[in-house]
Order: structure tokens, then C-alpha cells, then sequence
């Protein structure tokens, strides 16, 4: 069997690794991911590309749950995240094996994130070229939590994050309109930020409601569709105020 | 080296015969661990070399835990030492029991109060009892077959409250609310099970597991030495006493003047 030992990832004279940068593009070029923490609930939005007429769109999940606490998305190459997701959630059954114990948000976006890293320091592979945005609830403390990783390998917690696709305009609208949200509120600010840069329409996007005590849901398209009409009505609304008082003047 | 390994082995074996047995007088395990035992060398080897026997107790209670143990080690008839520590201290709130192997027992809770530490660096909180009894099974289980004798209690509290395992070299882990482990452990059993309460102070359980060990080391004369009882709270270990078993006798039984039957008196010169 020949030997990978080769290694692909290496550095450039500046100091860049171009794969992870690469791979990063491959990430831009993702679908849109938002995730925002509310105080009781999270929520994870995934633009969803228009799906050709014959194809079952139940097949094609872009909102995964590792665990019964702890779900994933993710912006990038579908197929790498693929193997993640399987690596992933053999490690949060291995851990409940070992310590007796779920995983905390932290132990498994850790788990992925490392995952990552080692693939940008080993013979013969390749970076996954996918940022994942990882939420659940602590089993410990019950406090809800959002982390992303990227193809580099690095992690952090976010308040509310979006990746792929436009994440720049999202993240700016989030950074705009962040509050401390729960229930509804949260699932709103979602589908708001998503329609900054997605058509409009429950077709295109899915959303998933990540509670502690009933674990992950994914919305109808109904129930999409009649929040999303609920947020067009309320612009409507704060758009014929901000006319009004000019059409008095 | 090899033969000093057998005759641990052997040890470990006979260990494990009490262990078996105090086992067996709980009531729920299979008699198959008795044809498990490893070969005829080591039953031989067994004969002449026991290295460490013991009486340690363990109970979980309303305030927490009690951990008990004495501190004799004999080779055979030979008693080779009264002061030895089986109570190990694994981290400010876990501790551990040693029986079988003082090898083995010292360097794998040594051992795993660096993975304990190692638990908490990675993940910002204490392991929990659980999961460092885990950690060390599924250790010892890797080792099955090999030769090493552990028996040992791991005590301890963490979030969920006051936790207490039995694991052993076999691989075996169990959860319970009292355990006694070694030779004197039936004596033990004795007085533990007829004394115990789940509401006792803290007082009155460390007495109570003071008086079991006191009465292991009565009847059974591989265990004796220093009765060391030491309690697990919220707040972490704390040594409760160190007494010797010798005066524990004259405490639990002090010296009642007997009435006189019959006197000799010189017979009177004829």
C-alpha cells in the first residue's frame, strides 16, 4: 500500500497556509448559516438552495443533531461534513461510555474543532473545507451555548454568528440587532438576518429550534412561511411609521 | 522479576477469593468469577505469600461518605507492617481504598488523579466520581488476564452529591452505598450492616465505621494496626482519626473488675 506521507498543507513564505485559506473560500461559497442564542431556546438557520422538482428534499437535512442536546450546521463541502458529523457523534457516545456523562457544547466543538486542525498537519490529506456552527445546552448547568468552528481548527463562542455564503452582511445586521431574546423573539431574529441575503420564502430557508427540554425541532414550512410574513408585516409597519410623519411635514 | 510477579499475581488471586466472597454475600453475583481464576502457579505461589490483606469499608450516608480502613500488611504468618496508608488520597475531594496489590493500587490511583487533573485542565470542571471510577475500570479492564490485583473503593463528591464505586483488577465496577473489601470484610459487614442509618451525623458514622473496623481486626488476623476513618463532604476529605486498635479494645471493652468465686489461701500448716 503506498505510503501518504506527503504533506499538502504546508506554509507559504508569509506564514499562510494557502489550503485552510482555500478551504475557507470553499466556505464562502457555502450556503448561508446563522445561528443566534436566545435564554432558553437556539436557533439554526441554513439557506436552502431550491431543490429540483424530483428530488426529496427530506434527504438533503442541512440541521443535524449530534446527540439529543446537541445539534450542528454547517456552511462548506456537504460531504466533509459528513465524515465530521459521523466522528462527531461516535465521540459523544464514546464519552457517554467513558465518563457516564453527555458532552458539554464545549467538549464536542473541541472534538471537531481538533479534528479539523489535525487534518491541516498530516501527510497526505487535506483540510475539510467546512465551518460548522455547533449548539446545545450544558447537561451540567442547562445554559444554552453556540460555537463555531473552521477549517483551521480554531473555535470560539458566539453570542450569534453566521457563516457561508453573505456572512458578512449577516453578521453586521446580528451585530446591529443582537438582544437577549427567548422563544419567538430568537427564531425571528434568525429568519430576519437570513432574509438579508436569502429570497424570501419558506422554500429557502430551514430552521431548527434547539430547546433543553425537547431537544431539536425542525420548523414546517408553514410555520416559516407565517413568521416570515409576520416579519414582512412588521416592516411594512415600521416603514409606513418612518413615512408618515414626512407625508404630514 | 518474573517469579515475584506470579506471587503478586497469586496474592492478587487470593484477594480476590475475599473479595469474592464479600461479593457473594451481597447477593448478586455470579459464582462464574470463581472459575475464572487464573492458573495452578499462581495458587501454589499463593500458599506462601499473601502480601497485603485487609479490612476497608466504604458507605454513603445523609452528610456524605465514610471511608474506613486499618493498616496491617502480612506475608503469611509474618506481619511485615502496622502503619500502612489504604487510604489513598486521589484529589482534595476523591479518595481512594487499597486492597490486593500495593503496587498496583498506589501507582494506578496515582495515575488517576493525574487524569483527574488532567479532566478538570481540559474541561474547566471536576470530573465527577463517576467517571474517574470509570476512567479507572476500563484502565484495569485493558490489563485483564495480566496479572494485577486491585481491588479498590473510590469515594468521593461532586455535583450530583456523594458518590461511591467498587472497581476491581477483574474489570469489574460497581455503584453502591456500602462496600467492604479483604479478609476482615465479613466482620465488617457484621457490625456496618447491623449499625448502619442513612440520617447519622457525621459523628455517629465515623464511630460507627471505627467500631467496624475495630471488629474486623478483632476476629481476623491478617487486619490490624491503626483504624483510619476518614469522611468525604461537600467541601472535600477530611481525616476524622487515626486509633490504634489495641486501645479501641479497651475502649469498646475496658477492663471490668470479675467478681472473685473462689481465692487460694495457703493451706493452713497442719
Amino acid at each position: 500500500m503506498a505510503r501518504y506521507d506527503r504533506a499538502i498543507t504546508v506554509f507559504s513564505p508569509d506564514g499562510h497556509l494557502f489550503q485552510v485559506e482555500y478551504a475557507l473560500e470553499a466556505v464562502r461559497k457555502g450556503n448561508a448559516a446563522v445561528g443566534v442564542r436566545g435564554t432558553d431556546v437556539i436557533v439554526l438557520g441554513v439557506e436552502k438552495k431550491s431543490t429540483p422538482k424530483l428530488q426529496d428534499s427530506r434527504s438533503v437535512r442541512k440541521i443535524v443533531s449530534l446527540d439529543t442536546h446537541i445539534a450542528l450546521a454547517c456552511a462548506g463541502l456537504k460531504a466533509d461534513a459528513r465524515v465530521l458529523i459521523n466522528r462527531a457523534r461516535i465521540e459523544c457516545q464514546s464519552h457517554r461510555l467513558t465518563v457516564e456523562d453527555p458532552v458539554t457544547v464545549e467538549y464536542i466543538t473541541r472534538y471537531i474543532a481538533g479534528l479539523q486542525q489535525k487534518y491541516t498537519q498530516s501527510g497526505g490529506v487535506r483540510p475539510f473545507g467546512l465551518s460548522a456552527l455547533i449548539i446545545g445546552f450544558d447537561p451540567y448547568s442547562g445554559a444554552p451555548a453556540l460555537y463555531q468552528t473552521d477549517p483551521s481548527g480554531t473555535f470560539s463562542a458566539w453570542k450569534a454568528n453566521a457563516t457561508g455564503r453573505n456572512s458578512n452582511s449577516m453578521r453586521e445586521f446580528l451585530e446591529k440587532n443582537y438582544k437577549e431574546t427567548s422563544g419567538q423573539e430568537t427564531v425571528k431574529l434568525a429568519i430576519r438576518a437570513l432574509l438579508e441575503v436569502v429570497e424570501s420564502g419558506g422554500k429557502n430557508i430551514e430552521i431548527a429550534v434547539m430547546t433543553k427540554e425537547q431537544g431539536l425541532r425542525q420548523l414546517e414550512e408553514a410555520e416559516i412561511d407565517a413568521i416570515v410574513a409576520e416579519i414582512e408585516a412588521e416592516k411594512a409597519a415600521a416603514e409606513a411609521a418612518k413615512k408618515a410623519p414626512s407625508k404630514d411635514s | 522479576m518474573r517469579p515475584s510477579w506470579r506471587m503478586r499475581t497469586a496474592c492478587g488471586r487470593r484477594a480476590g477469593d475475599t473479595l469474592f466472597d464479600s461479593r457473594l454475600a451481597l447477593g448478586n453475583f455470579p459464582s462464574t468469577f470463581e472459575i475464572k481464576r487464573v492458573g495452578s502457579n499462581s495458587v501454589e505461589a499463593f500458599e506462601k505469600l499473601k502480601l497485603l490483606s485487609r479490612a476497608t469499608l466504604a458507605f454513603i450516608f445523609k452528610e456524605g461518605v465514610i471511608v474506613a480502613a486499618d493498616s496491617r500488611a502480612s506475608m503469611g504468618g509474618y506481619i511485615s507492617s502496622q502503619s500502612v496508608k489504604k487510604i489513598i488520597e486521589i484529589n482534595p475531594y476523591m479518595l481512594g481504598t487499597m486492597a490486593g496489590g500495593a503496587a498496583d493500587c498506589q501507582f494506578w490511583h496515582r495515575n488517576l488523579g493525574i487524569k483527574c487533573r488532567l479532566h478538570e485542565l481540559a474541561n474547566k470542571r471536576r470530573i465527577s466520581v463517576t467517571g474517574a471510577s470509570k476512567l479507572l475500570s476500563n484502565i484495569l479492564y485493558s490489563y485483564r488476564g495480566m496479572g494485577l490485583s486491585v481491588g479498590t473503593m473510590i469515594a468521593g463528591w461532586d455535583e450530583k452529591g456523594p458518590g461511591l464505586y467498587y472497581v476491581d483488577s477483574e474489570g469489574g465496577r460497581l455503584k453502591g452505598t456500602r462496600f467492604s473489601v479483604g479478609s476482615g470484610s465479613p466482620y465488617a459487614y457484621g457490625v456496618l450492616d447491623n449499625g448502619y442509618r442513612f440520617d447519622m451525623t457525621v459523628e455517629e458514622a465515623a464511630e460507627l465505621a471505627r467500631r467496624a473496623i475495630y471488629h474486623a481486626t478483632f476476629r481476623d488476623g491478617a487486619s490490624g494496626g491503626v483504624a483510619s476513618v476518614y469522611y468525604v463532604g461537600p467541601d472535600g476529605w477530611k481525616k476524622m482519626s487515626g486509633d490504634d486498635v489495641g486501645e479501641l479494645h479497651y475502649k469498646y471493652y475496658p477492663v471490668v473488675p470479675t467478681p472473685i468465686e473462689q481465692e487460694m489461701v495457703d493451706a493452713p500448716a497442719a
